[in-house]
């Protein structure tokens, strides 16, 4: 925000205590520490304490706000904005399944259908062992060889309910 | 020798990384000495993995090839180019490579896109010296008498954009591509970014030149990771050349640009809210006035465009604005890059000048559909683009055209349903998706999307139907009328246009009939 006018924001609320450890904690303000200074860092900001924390705890905002110099409202609004952002620790591993038209051409809907049934949890839910969470997510930009999911970062395509539970076993092995 | 197994996503996500780590155990096996080369992809996806080997200067196209079938591969003779079941000769002469007119993806799929040597010897940087040599009102001149009209999907040309930014007054001005490319059926920005991203780079800086701007951000959706590393990577040989920096190429002239990660919204490709995404807010509709290039990225007069607008630049520049503006028809001028997807036999990226049809396309370069069943349904132009009928399919690809017959060629994606397809919930998944990515700016848009859920619901459920029908079809024209941008806008496209060619499936006697049966 460095083209902006300074501005202090002012507390109106005392800061609960947070539950966040030692650890969480450091990665957080390293995080602030070292990207606050690039312009609109926010976005920046919170990318890096989901890849460190694998979401962005509810203490984290609180945190966040007040070393970018930004109201709580604020932060929490930009996180509660982007799809991306999770607000609740995810399982070990993250599914992104494509629920977007090209894939749905190609029979993505029974494939949803599959993937909820097997995972027994709906969207943003995490199974019961704590191995996925499922997230919708609109395109992957696959779209030729749907139907399309994202494990983690991985990308994979022309998956069939076969392929799914391949993939599964794979991700639960691994972890 | 030089084998070449692409990194693009499409082809990762169908194993080409096992394909790659194959050959090259194939070959140590058999003591043959290779080159892997990871390029971008050739765009014929259904052939990914697409394995290519360089003999004697021309490349031999095979494919798909799994992991399993490298041994078997090799023992044919592969690195001869001799025959195999999955051989398809020299990749340049496959019809459906050869029939297309690449300017913008000339390199991809060609070169390794991490080299700026490789991007050099293929014409790199060539639309950048022509730059470096012209006064910033002359690139503007070219720029706008190529014709090139914004790729993004709004089709606005984009030399008068620049032409707004150059005349805005001095200060820090700002060049932003927009890589939020959320459509679903559509990835030519992902494909070029991953297979060629230098142009990308080279087209922002022109950008950069043209308007007096010094720095730029690519706002890229997360969704692409592969993108980000070859960005990335792209960007620091630019800098480490010295085509990107404080003195670029000796010229006395600055320019250099970030990777910014949106984070899975697709209003963010809208490009006010894409701004306000990159001063760290939530990605909100701005009104205009005021434009984004006299108050865009914070408060500054900015150029913002899509991947392909930027990457468009280099070649017209290097080979002039009349080379670029002879193809196409009518006022879309030069190529687009067409994005073949969903249940489409021959899936992949056509870039070809405006003025095909739809039908030519569809059929002759997509080969049908692929369940093998008849095509009942095109969405051209992403979630907000009109859903054509059979008896539409003769449209020729030309804005123009398109909007004559209220539909969209948008960023060139096309989603191919068969018959099998359910209309009504296509419709009514129009309407859920923008309730779920409405940026809640407009009252239409934020709360028109989940009534007009429900209304499609009660039509379908013969619930008073012909009522229903009137106040979808007036709350489409709320949606229309009543929003600031595109996603509130353009929603009533893909219901209405549903609505109109397919009324059959939002009967309930009809739709219990087919259910059945």
């Amino acid at each position: 925000m460095s083209d902006q006018q300074p501005r202090r924001v002012i507390p109106i609320k005392v800061e609960r205590p947070s539950s966040l450890s030692a650890a969480e904690r450091s990665a957080v303000q390293g995080a602030c520490e070292r990207l606050k200074s690039l312009p609109g860092a926010l976005l920046p900001v919170l990318h890096a304490v989901q890849e460190a924390l694998s979401y962005v705890p509810k203490d984290a905002v609180a945190l966040i706000a007040r070393e970018l110099n930004l109201s709580i409202a604020e932060v929490h609004g930009v996180v509660s904005f982007y799809h991306y952002f999770l607000q609740e620790r995810p399982g070990r591993h993250v599914l992104h399944l494509c629920r977007a038209e090209a894939c749905q051409a190609l029979g993505s809907v029974a494939l949803e259908a599959h993937v909820k049934k097997r995972l027994g949890v709906d969207y943003h839910g995490t199974t019961t062992d704590g191995s996925v969470t499922l997230e919708p997510v609109f395109c992957l930009g696959n779209c030729a060889l749907g139907p399309s999911l994202m494990i983690d970062q991985q990308l994979h395509g022309r998956v069939t309910a076969e392929r799914f539970d391949a993939l599964l076993a794979q991700s639960r092995e691994l972890n | 020798m030089k084998i070449y197994v692409p990194r693009d996503a499409s082809a990762l996500a169908m194993g080409a990384d096992l394909t790659a780590a194959a050959i090259a155990a194939e070959a140590r096996r058999r003591g043959i000495e290779i080159e892997l080369i990871r390029n971008g992809s050739r765009g014929l996806l259904w052939l990914e993995p697409l394995v290519e080997i360089d003999v004697a200067g021309t490349r031999m196209a095979y494919g798909p090839v799994p992991a399993e079938v490298v041994p078997n591969l090799f023992e044919a003779g592969f690195t001869d180019g001799k025959p195999h079941a999955l051989g398809h000769g020299a990749t340049e002469e496959i019809p459906y490579f050869k029939k297309q007119n690449r300017l913008t993806f000339a390199r991809v799929g060609l070169t390794d896109p991490r080299s700026l040597d490789d991007y050099l010897a293929h014409g790199g940087y060539r639309g950048l010296s022509a730059a470096l040599a012209l006064a910033p009102a002359e690139i503007v001149a070219q720029v706008t008498a190529s014709g090139l009209r914004g790729r993004g999907g709004a089709a606005f040309p984009a030399g008068i954009k620049w032409k707004t930014v150059l005349g805005a007054q001095n200060g820090q001005k700002y060049v932003v591509c927009n890589a939020d490319e959320g459509d679903s059926g559509t990835f030519s920005d992902r494909m070029l970014m991953e297979g060629d991203p230098f142009v990308l780079i080279e087209g922002m800086t022109i950008a950069g030149l043209a308007t007096g701007a010094d720095r730029g951000f690519i706002y890229l959706r997360w969704e692409y990771p592969q993108a980000k590393l070859a960005l990335e990577a792209a960007i620091a040989a630019a800098r480490a050349g010295n085509y990107l920096g404080p003195d670029i190429r000796g010229s006395g002239k600055a320019f250099d640009l970030e990777v910014r990660m949106g984070a899975g919204a697709y209003i963010c490709g809208e490009e006010t809210s894409l701004l306000e995404s990159l001063e760290g807010k939530r990605g909100q509709v701005r009104f205009k006035p005021p434009l984004p290039a006299l108050e865009g990225l914070f408060g500054k007069p900015t150029v913002i465009n899509n991947v392909i607008t930027f990457a468009s630049v280099p070649i017209i520049l290097d080979r002039g604005a009349e080379f670029y503006q002879h193809f196409g028809m009518g006022r879309s001028r030069g190529t687009l890059p067409m994005q073949l997807a969903g249940n489409i036999k021959f899936g992949g990226l056509v870039e070809i000048a405006f003025g095909m049809t739809l039908r030519e396309l569809l059929y002759e370069y997509g080969g049908g559909s692929y369940s093998g069943r008849p095509l009942r349904a095109v969405q051209v132009g992403g979630p907000l683009g009109a859903y054509l009928p059979e008896s539409q399919f003769d449209t020729p690809l030309d804005y123009e055209a398109f909007a004559a017959i209220k539909g969209m060629l948008g960023h060139g994606g096309i989603v191919a349903f068969d018959d099998s397809v359910d209309m009504a919930a296509q419709a009514r998944y129009a309407m859920e998706f923008c309730a779920i990515e409405s940026c809640g700016k407009c009252t239409p848009c934020r709360i028109g999307s989940t009534r007009g859920v429900e209304v499609i619901d009660r039509l379908v459920a013969g619930d008073n139907a012909a009522q229903q029908e009137t106040i979808l079809r007036d709350l489409c024209e709320t949606l229309t009328y009543g929003s600031l941008c595109a996603l509130g806008g353009l929603t009533p496209y893909p219901v209405i246009s549903a609505l109109n060619h397919f009324p059959q499936d939002f009967v309930k006697p009809a739709r219990a009939a087919s259910a059945s049966g």
